[in-house]
C-alpha cells in the first residue's frame, strides 16, 4: 500500500490531482492511500512552493502542476 | 490592428442585430461585443505566449535571487518579480512560506505577494488596449511603488513578530535549514506547449465568467448612465469620493481581466481618473477570500495591518491623481 500525499491548499488544480492519482491507481491495480494535504505546515515540511505537489511515501516526486498520466503511472510501480 | 474588433461589433450590432448606433441600447451591445471579442482574443495569445516563456522561469530561482540580494534591491526585485510572474493566489501561502524559510524579509516577500495580483501580463496588455498606455504606465507604476513602499513599511514595524509561530521558527531558523538548489530538468518544446496549452484553459476556465461579468457591467454603464452622471454626483470635487470607491472595491471581489473593461468605461463617463484606478485597484487587490488563506500564515493583527494599509495607499493614490488631474 502506498501512500500518496497530494499538497495544495485545495485549489481545484489540487483535487483534480488526486483524483487522477486515484483513478490511475485503480487501473493499474495498484492500492493506494491518497490524503489531501492543506497544511501550510506539511508544505513547509517538503519545502514546496508551487502547488499541487505530489508525495509518495514521504518522498516529494512532484510539484507546480497536474502530473501527467504516465509520470503517475511510474510512481506506482 | 485592434480595429477589426470595432469592425466586427459594428456589423454585428448595427446590421446583423439591426441596432441604431444612438440607441441606449446600440452603444450598449456595441461595447460588449466589441470589448468580449477583443479580450478573449487578447487573453488567449497572450497567456499562451507568456506561459511558454514561464515554463523556463520557476519561482525557485525568484527565491534564490531574493534571498541573495541587497535588501534595498530586494523590494524592488520582489514587486518586480511580482509583477512579471503571474500566478494563482492558491500559491500564495506555499510561495510566502517559501520564500520566508529562505530566510527572505517579510517586507519583501509582501512586496511580491502585493505586487502580483495588481499587476500581470493579462492586465498591462487589456490596459494598452483598452484605456491607452498613458494610464497603463501610471497603473503599473503605482502598482509597483504600493507594493515596495508597504513591504518597506512591514518590515519597519517588525512585521515577522506577526506571523504565526511556525511561519516565524521557519524565518529565523532559515539559516540552518539552507535551502539545496532543486535540479530543474529542460523542457522540450512540446513539454513547453504542453505546460503553454494547460496554463491558457485553466486561466480561461477562471477569468471566462469575469470578462462577461466585467464587459456586460461596461457596457450597462456605457449604455445606460448619463454621460455628466458620475462628473456631477462623483467627481473629484468631492473628496470622499475616493474612500468611498475604495470601499465599494472591497466586496467586489475580481481579477484584473473583469475590472478593466468597467474601468474604461466608468473614465469614458468622465469618473474622474483618481477614483477610478483606486476604485480598480481595490476590487483587484483587497480581497477577503486571499486574506482568509493568509490567515493560515499570519495572525490576525498582521492581516488587519496590511488590509488597512492597502486601504490607505489606494485612497491617497486615488486623491493623488485626480489633483494631479485636475492641475
Amino acid at each position: 500500500m502506498k501512500e500518496v500525499e497530494v499538497l495544495g491548499s485545495g485549489c481545484t488544480k489540487c483535487v483534480k490531482t488526486a483524483e487522477l492519482i486515484q483513478s490511475v491507481a485503480d487501473e493499474c491495480g495498484v492500492e493506494v492511500n491518497v490524503i489531501k494535504q492543506t497544511s501550510p505546515e506539511i508544505m513547509l515540511k517538503y519545502g514546496v512552493m508551487s502547488t499541487p505537489a505530489v508525495a509518495i511515501d514521504k518522498q516529494l516526486v512532484h510539484s507546480g502542476s497536474i502530473p501527467d498520466k504516465k509520470k503517475i503511472e511510474l510512481w506506482l510501480k | 490592428m485592434l480595429s477589426i474588433f470595432t469592425d466586427l461589433a459594428d456589423w454585428l450590432a448595427y446590421v446583423v442585430f439591426g441596432l441604431q448606433p444612438e440607441t441606449k441600447l446600440g452603444g450598449a451591445v456595441h461595447f460588449f461585443i466589441e470589448d468580449t471579442t477583443k479580450i478573449f482574443f487578447l487573453l488567449v495569445l497572450m497567456i499562451y505566449v507568456i506561459a511558454l516563456i514561464r515554463a523556463s522561469l520557476n519561482i525557485e530561482k525568484v527565491r534564490d535571487y531574493l534571498a541573495n540580494n541587497n535588501k534595498f534591491v530586494g523590494y524592488l526585485m520582489g514587486s518586480t518579480f511580482g509583477a512579471i510572474t503571474p500566478f494563482c493566489s492558491c500559491s500564495s501561502i506555499p510561495v510566502f512560506l517559501g520564500f520566508t524559510s529562505a530566510g527572505i524579509p517579510v517586507g519583501i516577500t509582501m512586496s511580491f505577494l502585493l505586487t502580483s495580483p495588481l499587476i500581470n501580463e493579462v492586465a498591462v496588455l487589456l490596459l494598452l488596449s483598452l484605456v491607452g498606455w498613458k494610464i497603463t504606465v501610471m497603473y503599473v507604476l503605482i502598482g509597483m511603488a504600493i507594493g515596495i513602499l508597504g513591504g518597506v513599511f512591514l518590515d519597519l514595524i517588525r512585521a515577522e513578530h506577526m506571523l504565526q509561530p511556525f511561519a516565524l521558527k521557519a524565518y529565523q531558523s532559515a539559516e540552518a535549514a539552507g535551502t539545496e538548489p532543486e535540479e530543474k530538468i529542460k523542457l522540450s518544446f512540446r513539454e513547453r506547449h504542453q505546460f503553454a496549452k494547460e496554463e491558457l484553459i485553466d486561466i480561461l476556465g477562471r477569468v471566462w465568467k469575469w470578462v462577461f461579468i466585467g464587459v456586460g457591467l461596461g457596457a450597462a454603464l456605457h449604455g445606460f448612465v448619463p454621460d455628466s452622471w458620475f462628473e456631477e454626483n462623483l467627481g473629484s470635487g468631492q473628496w470622499w469620493s475616493v474612500p468611498m470607491a475604495v470601499l465599494a472595491g472591497i466586496p467586489l471581489y475580481s481579477n484584473a481581466t473583469g475590472v478593466i473593461p468597467i474601468m474604461e468605461s466608468l473614465i469614458v463617463k468622465g469618473l474622474p481618473l483618481g477614483t477610478t484606478l483606486a476604485f480598480c485597484m481595490s476590487t483587484v487587490a483587497a480581497s477577503f477570500p486571499e486574506f482568509v488563506l493568509l490567515k493560515q500564515v499570519m495572525t490576525w493583527r498582521l492581516l488587519a495591518i496590511i488590509f488597512a494599509l492597502l486601504l490607505v495607499s489606494f485612497s491617497l493614490v486615488g486623491w493623488l491623481v485626480n489633483l494631479v488631474d485636475v492641475l
